[in-house]
């Protein structure tokens, strides 16, 4: 499973995975707030996501990270009505008429947030029947949006929330393509639509690419790109063709709708977040120059193994590093990445996400995080565990839009909450249950409370501890 | 290139001046021989001449011995990684640094990882760097079933990588096993019977031999699998495919098999056992990858044990060239598995020997490698606490009793971009 990306990419006919391709298109924004309000596709595919019951439940005697860098000792949390509503250390004031839950020796954080995952449009069983991550038949595809690819049985989503505790996700096209779509925003709660796991009010994100993927892909065929300079200028001519129609659709006679652009007049307009897969320093520079010249925002590079050589640039400019603890060496510009790369980016004032594009690494996204702030600590940067915690809880969520639903535990937020049985730091951890609104998701001693996908059912195996 | 320049300097002075097996006692250590037995605090490990002299509570210390002191530290065998690509691959992309196989070789069974390993791959050091002193080295396959010869190597930094050349064969029966044998599990099957009959017919008189499956070169490779003297390690996941290797032995008596994989041996964990066959096990295997995997869960190899299998860790197809590394951590999730209600874990002592003395033992290296008892040879870690964990970094690595270096491009990236802005002269030349 571990060259998937590479292998995608490589095989250019069968493009399976993760960072590979694709594009997205389409249009609409879904949330957040934007001026081009009429847009249809600000109101296509409603999120039709509706909260479990949850109860009111207080968590006592746990240390308590909030994921935004503070600890409680011997903490408290109150949640009710799929909210929080309080979260200290023990003198916390709580009702009595809640379902109390001995958190002593146990750890509490906010739900873990994967900002990079292809769940769903690369999902298992990975046969080619499933390779829905890259519309890898053009180097420029904003029009597709990946919802349209998720299929929500996917068995991963369970694992991602039963070992991982992860509760909400990006799902992102692959990385075959300049612009390879639009992705979506999830909750990780089983449904038979994808509607229905929709994140309610999130922004949209669109996936760009830069470096080996699209010119592989494309040059292979004698198509543009084939060079690092054809991806930009392709890239370039994209954004001004996109600011033409941006200022045609507010002019006397707007031009027929056209959905890829919608997606892009979204970015230049902020509604849209740009998630930019891209790994090489130098390349990291250059599409912040090309950002500038027209006008947008990059919220985050995705797999930006080199960001550690342009830290300082990076924090200038207030764009998130969204990154692996330790994946090297599968291809070339892969070959310089270090496992000290978070922690160098912390050191900087750069914001950094740890984030999985696999459907193994999602259930241990608690480890990577460990594993680079040890890899950090070791050559001598201070960082805490509650920051290392803030790289897959806070940071992910800002960069999909949704701190201020989600993301850490501050009273009015969504309680998206995982107990650990162990610091969850450590080797020796796993999530004991998870709440998503305050509905509890998933319990480790509930067999009942383990969800089961329809492909499982009837299976060997099915409903078994994984 | 300056960088690559100083590399194969200091490679070219290792060569020339082979480094020296000290007599070295680390003491004071809590000190894992490996072996499944218990930790042992306040323990000496004693090295001479390459070798485990003695590791214990009661040992003497040489005069003249180098001695560290190892308070407060875990000192362990070095991982043995279970199976891997180590050496093979320096990017995977880059299909010229890419050794595991060989899509226009006429040649399939005889090819011999022993000429492509590389002891000076960046990826070498970084998992050396990392406490992987020894790892089982297999081929893949590409257009044949079998994949070729497999080594056993260590990852010390001198020039010769193979502890044992020609340790196994390797063979793809699964759902790749299907794809390399035209199409069908079928076809692998009577692709793998008729290779080994015809190279029974190869033995019995080579000069005549003409074969459209295979060179004399492959058929002469297959004779010792045939006769057991060397290993068959079978790429397999599913209980059925993992049945109906474990009946070749009706054919093929002499067969030493051990299986590879393994995603659903749970479920047939009885019969692996009965039939005495090892498994270097994915650990955290728990998705339907393929149809093959479908009961894949990270209890695969808890259950296994608990049935009387012998079982190790092996990463295949699992970035298996450049993070093993992760043995360690998969070694850690097993033992988290202890306290998940309904989950099949191993103990701590388990998890180690699962990276340490078992991958030796089944790889019938168990008196030579894997574990500090008396006589292995000095591959030994010296960690700064438990080395499952997250947070524990190597500070000594020796292998064969020689100290190594802990260098490796990855630390020298690090340092050169503690602080990224440039100084008084650009990065490149800051070194």
């Amino acid at each position: 499973m571990e060259l998937k990306d590479l292998l995608a990419v490589v095989a250019a006919g069968a493009l399976v995975t993760g960072c590979a391709a694709t594009a997205a298109e389409t249009e609409t924004v879904s949330a957040s707030a934007s001026s081009a309000s009429k847009s249809p596709t600000k109101t296509a595919f409603p999120s039709t996501y509706k909260a479990y019951p949850a109860d009111n439940v207080v968590i006592t005697g746990a240390t308590i990270f909030d994921g935004e860098g503070q600890r409680f000792d011997n903490g408290v949390v109150f949640m009710s009505a799929g909210k929080i509503v309080s979260v200290g250390g023990p003198e916390t004031v709580v009702p009595t008429d809640s379902l109390i839950i001995d958190g002593t020796g146990k750890y509490v954080t906010p739900g873990i947030i994967d900002v990079h995952s292809h769940l769903g449009d690369y999902p298992t069983p990975s046969v080619a029947a499933h390779n829905d991550g890259n519309e890898a038949t053009s180097p420029v595809t904003p029009e597709v949006w990946a919802e349209h690819s998720v299929w929500p049985q996917d068995p991963g989503f369970s694992r991602a929330l039963a070992n991982g505790g992860v509760t909400a996700l990006q799902i992102l096209p692959g990385s075959a393509n300049l612009f390879g779509g639009r992705a979506v925003t999830l909750k990780n709660v089983p449904a038979r639509t994808v509607q229905a796991m929709k994140f309610p009010g999130a922004p949209y994100g669109m996936k760009m690419a830069c470096g080996e993927n699209p010119k592989r892909v494309y040059g292979g065929r004698n198509r543009k790109p084939s060079t690092r300079m054809g991806s930009l200028s392709l890239t370039r001519q994209t954004w001004i063709n996109a600011q033409d129609y941006q200022k045609k659709r507010k002019g006397a006679k707007p031009p027929k709708r056209d959905l890829g652009k919608d997606t892009l007049v979204g970015v230049l307009e902020g509604d849209i977040l740009v998630h930019n897969h891209c790994y090489r320093a130098d390349e990291l520079n250059q599409i912040i120059d090309m950002s500038k010249e027209f006008g947008y925002k990059v919220t985050a590079f995705h797999h930006a193994v080199e960001s550690y050589k342009i830290a300082d640039i990076l924090a200038k400019e207030g764009i998130c590093s969204a990154i692996w603890a330790d994946w090297w060496g599968f291809k070339m510009e892969a070959y310089d990445a270090i496992p000290e790369n978070a922690a160098l980016l912390q050191q900087a004032g750069a914001c950094v996400i740890i984030h999985s594009d696999d459907e193994n690494q999602i259930q241990r996204l608690n480890q990577e995080a460990s594993k680079a702030l040890a890899d950090g600590r070791a050559m001598g940067i201070d960082i805490s565990d509650a920051q290392a915690i803030q790289w897959i809880t806070y940071n992910p969520a800002k960069a999909m839009g949704i701190a201020d639903q989600t993301g850490s535990l501050k009273p009015g937020k969504m309680a998206d909450v995982v107990l650990w049985n162990d610091h969850p730091l450590s080797v020796y951890s796993r999530p004991e249950k998870v709440w998503i609104d305050g509905a509890m998701m998933y319990d480790s001693n509930d067999p009942s409370r383990r969800p089961v996908s329809d492909f499982e059912l009837g299976q060997p195996g099915e409903g078994d501890v994984k | 290139m300056k960088h690559f320049a100083t590399a194969l300097v200091s490679s070219l002075a290792l060569m020339a001046a082979p480094a020296v097996a000290e007599t070295v006692a680390i003491t004071g250590g809590k000190v894992v021989v490996g072996d499944g037995s218990a930790p042992m605090d306040g323990a000496t490990v004693v090295l001479r001449n390459g070798r485990v002299v003695a590791a214990g509570t009661n040992v003497t210390v040489p005069a003249n011995a180098r001695r560290i002191d190892a308070s407060g530290k875990w000192v362990t065998p070095g991982v043995f990684a279970g199976f891997s690509r180590i050496g093979l691959i320096e990017v995977n992309a880059v299909r010229a640094t890419n050794d595991t196989n060989a899509a226009d070789s006429v040649f399939s069974a005889a090819l011999d990882v022993q000429y492509a390993v590389n002891p000076f791959a960046a990826p070498v050091a970084v998992n050396r760097a990392a406490g992987v002193t020894r790892a089982v080295v297999s081929p893949s396959t590409a257009k044949s079933i079998f994949g070729g010869y497999g080594a056993i190597v260590d990852l010390g930094q001198d020039s010769n990588p193979i502890t044992k050349a020609r340790a196994f064969q390797f063979v793809e029966l699964g759902e790749t096993g299907h794809r390399r044998a035209g199409g069908s599990r079928a076809a692998a099957h009577i692709m793998f019977r008729a290779m080994l009959n015809e190279a029974r017919t190869y033995s019995r008189n080579p000069s005549l031999f003409d074969s459209d499956l295979m060179k004399a070169s492959d058929a002469k490779a297959l004779l010792p699998v045939i006769n057991g003297s060397t290993r068959l390690l079978v790429h397999v996941e599913s209980a059925n495919d993992i049945l109906k290797v474990l009946e070749f032995r009706k054919d093929f008596p002499s067969l030493k098999l051990v299986l590879v994989g393994v995603n659903e041996g749970w479920r047939v964990a009885n019969a692996i056992a009965a039939a005495k066959v090892p498994v270097l096990a994915s650990a955290l295997s728990d998705l339907p990858y393929s149809f093959e995997d479908l009961a894949a869960t990270q209890s695969n190899i808890g259950r296994m044990k608990q049935a009387g299998v012998e079982v190790a860790i092996g990463m295949i197809n699992d970035r298996d060239a450049h993070q093993l590394r992760y043995s360690m951590q998969y070694a850690g999730n097993l033992v988290a598995l202890n306290k998940v209600p309904r989950a099949t874990g191993l103990s701590w002592d388990e998890a180690f020997a699962a990276i340490s003395s078992k991958p030796a033992e089944i790889m019938g290296m168990g008196a030579q490698l894997g574990s500090l008892k008396a006589g292995r040879r000095g591959d030994v870690v010296i960690w700064t606490g438990d080395p499952l964990e997250l947070s524990t970094q190597v500070e000594n690595v020796f292998i064969d009793g020689v100290e190594q270096s802990l260098t490796n491009r990855q630390q020298r990236l690090r340092e050169r971009y503690r602080n990224p802005a440039p100084g008084a002269l650009p990065k490149a030349y800051d070194r």
